[in-house]
């Protein structure tokens, strides 16, 4: 399609008489661009494939000669470590950890956001707009600003070097965000069939649950996903939140495994690698709904 | 946002409506107020209190926090860090990311590669990032090795240890984590823009520049706003790359207003002191987007018009 209108364009333009060349200056500028996109390609990937690499290598040629990129000879005693040897338990309890973590906290913003979008978007009610806003403002706002109170009130209840103490707020952080992406998809669907649903019997949570939800998938699915990406990733709540080593997640293991294998950068890099593993595969499976999602975030505002 | 446009259906008048809305709504708004909103109260509350976060919360100390933290080198540091990186974000970062976008915004063998490989920061956590960029920055390592390869050893810098390069360092690591996210942002907002008008105008006689410049950048800005206020708010917040990489040094060359209430809050106990800065990077962030609804919403009537005269 889009190929298609640029060509006629161009012959428009050239039988018109102006910029005769122009075919030989748009392949030109094709040139241009895949060298700018290969250029940034690469400045986006060396770093990446560094640490890929690097896990591979020992430390000698690391230190020795860090700009060759492939291993010779491949070491594979790295990664075995991390997953499998010696740095293995270490490795599996922070992976439980954020696992239960974005388990909780994702389940949560997703089942409670969702409820809240129906509201806000299919009843309408006095006070509804302020306690949308109120909802939306919590985008506005760094999130630290509420941290140091946090830790407090965390402890107070008890929570404290408890992982649903960070899944709690984990999950109330992600509520604005997941309410403002769901509430437009929610209001889509057609008025009628809620009045069918009912007429046929059908409560209102049967509708939200037998009929809203599945039509929603597709939204559900990237709330569902950034909810992961985010909560996979948090660092300074769990930072504040956790004390003991036994608790910590990947990221706090990624930053401590660091400072504690200062020398050892090969196994450094291993543990890194490893432990954005499940967020790149993540990545590649659902690279659509990411990118949908941050779409009709920005399409809201 | 658009209350009337689109109207929901009038809730049945019996007291079934209030229950449902209740119960759909309450679970939602008692998460949000105890770990959101309290919070944030309660850091105004604090920060009026010389306090360790233990005892009893007595000393009552009216606005001396505040005084302290304007007065603070440390924090000033801190502020003046976080608006560089404002600063740099939008006049480097976003034009890039723009660039990039427009580059990305037409059919080509091997577009939907660059924008997977693009975006693939994003997904790293900024722990990782942080942790690798070390490693890539050490003196001698693969940063230093490759501009002397390249016959650029001139420019070998202490990249995390000169207190005078260390933020331009660090906006370059943040660059690379995040300008993927404004490229799609942008990018979905450009194909958003139906092509038949950027053609019209072309067959006008419109240059290429002039096409972009008085039609798509105008049509593109609701997308650009959201991707600069974003921006800014991430900027204003900056912790975690920072403290994985250099914990606000050296020499606390740079602090964030966020390391700076970590360590006051947590480290040092000051949760008095620590809430009154959070307090500041709280009414940072207020002015930021009044000031920004304001002055963007003029630019925007004014890009109108001149829109118009070209």
């Amino acid at each position: 399609m889009t190929t298609t209108a640029s060509t006629t364009t161009n012959t428009a333009a050239s039988s018109i008489g102006r910029r005769t060349p122009r075919v030989v200056r748009l392949r030109l500028s094709d040139i241009v661009r895949y060298v700018i996109l290969v250029v940034v390609a690469g400045v986006v990937l060396i770093p990446i494939a560094y640490a890929v690499l690097g896990g591979f290598k020992s430390n000698g040629q690391l230190v020795g000669d860090p700009v060759s990129i492939i291993p010779s000879p491949w070491v594979l005693s790295n990664y075995t470590d991390v997953v499998l040897g010696a740095n293995a338990a270490v490795f599996w309890k922070e992976a439980a950890n954020s696992l239960i973590i974005a388990t909780v906290a994702v389940t949560l913003t997703v089942g409670l956001a969702s409820l809240a979008a129906f509201v806000f978007a299919r009843i309408v009610f006095r006070g509804r707009e302020a306690m949308y806003t109120l909802f939306t403002l919590g985008l506005l706002f760094p999130s630290a600003v509420a941290i140091l109170p946090l830790y407090i009130l965390i402890k107070q209840v008890g929570l404290g070097g408890n992982l649903l103490g960070v899944a709690l707020p984990q999950a109330a952080f992600g509520l604005p965000l997941t309410i403002i992406i769901l509430r437009p998809f929610f209001k889509s669907i057609p008025v009628e069939l809620e009045d069918a649903a009912k007429i046929d019997g059908c409560s209102t949570f049967g509708f939200f649950w037998r009929i809203l939800l599945p039509l929603a998938r597709p939204a559900l699915a990237t709330v569902t996903v950034l909810s992961i990406v985010g909560t996979w990733n948090a660092f300074m709540l769990p930072l504040i939140i956790l004390s003991g080593a036994d608790q910590w997640t990947l990221p706090l293991g990624v930053m401590n495994f660091s400072t504690q294998y200062v020398s050892d950068q090969a196994r450094i890099l291993a543990f890194t690698v490893v432990a954005i593993l499940p967020a790149v595969l993540f990545y590649a499976v659902a690279e659509r709904q990411i990118v949908s999602g941050l779409t009709a975030g920005s399409v809201k505002g | 946002m658009s209350a009337t446009s689109a109207r929901p259906p009038v809730g049945r008048r019996h007291p079934a409506k209030w229950l449902t809305i209740t119960l759909f709504l309450l679970p939602a708004l008692a998460l949000y107020l105890l770990f959101v909103v309290f919070p944030v109260v309660q850091a105004a509350h604090y920060s009026l209190f010389k306090w360790n976060g233990l005892q009893p919360l007595t000393d009552f100390v009216g606005l001396k926090n505040y005084v302290t933290a304007f007065g603070s080198d440390t924090f000033k540091t801190a502020v003046s860090n976080n608006i560089l990186i404002i600063v740099l974000s939008l006049a480097v970062q976003i034009p890039f990311s723009l660039s990039l976008a427009v580059l990305l915004n037409r059919r080509f063998r091997g577009r939907a590669i660059f924008r997977v490989i693009f975006f693939l920061p994003y997904v790293l956590s900024e722990a990782v990032t942080g942790v690798v960029f070390t490693l890539i920055l050490q003196p001698h390592a693969l940063m230093d090795s490759s501009l002397k390869g390249v016959g650029l050893g001139g420019l070998v810098q202490d990249w995390l240890g000169d207190p005078g390069f260390v933020m331009i360092t660090m906006f370059v690591i943040i660059s690379w984590k995040y300008f993927g996210f404004h490229l799609i942002l942008l990018l979905a907002g450009l194909q958003g823009i139906p092509r038949e008008i950027e053609e019209a105008a072309f067959i006008d006689g419109a240059g290429r520049w002039q096409a972009f410049r008085h039609i798509t950048l105008p049509l593109l800005g609701p997308t650009l706003r959201v991707s600069v206020f974003l921006s800014m708010i991430g900027a204003l917040q900056l912790f975690d790359i920072v403290w994985v990489m250099t914990r606000g040094g050296p020499l606390g060359a740079s602090n964030t207003m966020s390391i700076a209430m970590f360590k006051a809050g947590i480290m040092n106990q000051q949760v008095g002191y620590g809430s009154a800065l959070a307090v500041i990077l709280f009414l940072f962030a207020l002015i930021l987007a009044l000031a920004y609804q304001r002055l963007v919403l003029r630019r925007d009537l004014e890009g109108g018009v001149t829109a118009f005269n070209g």
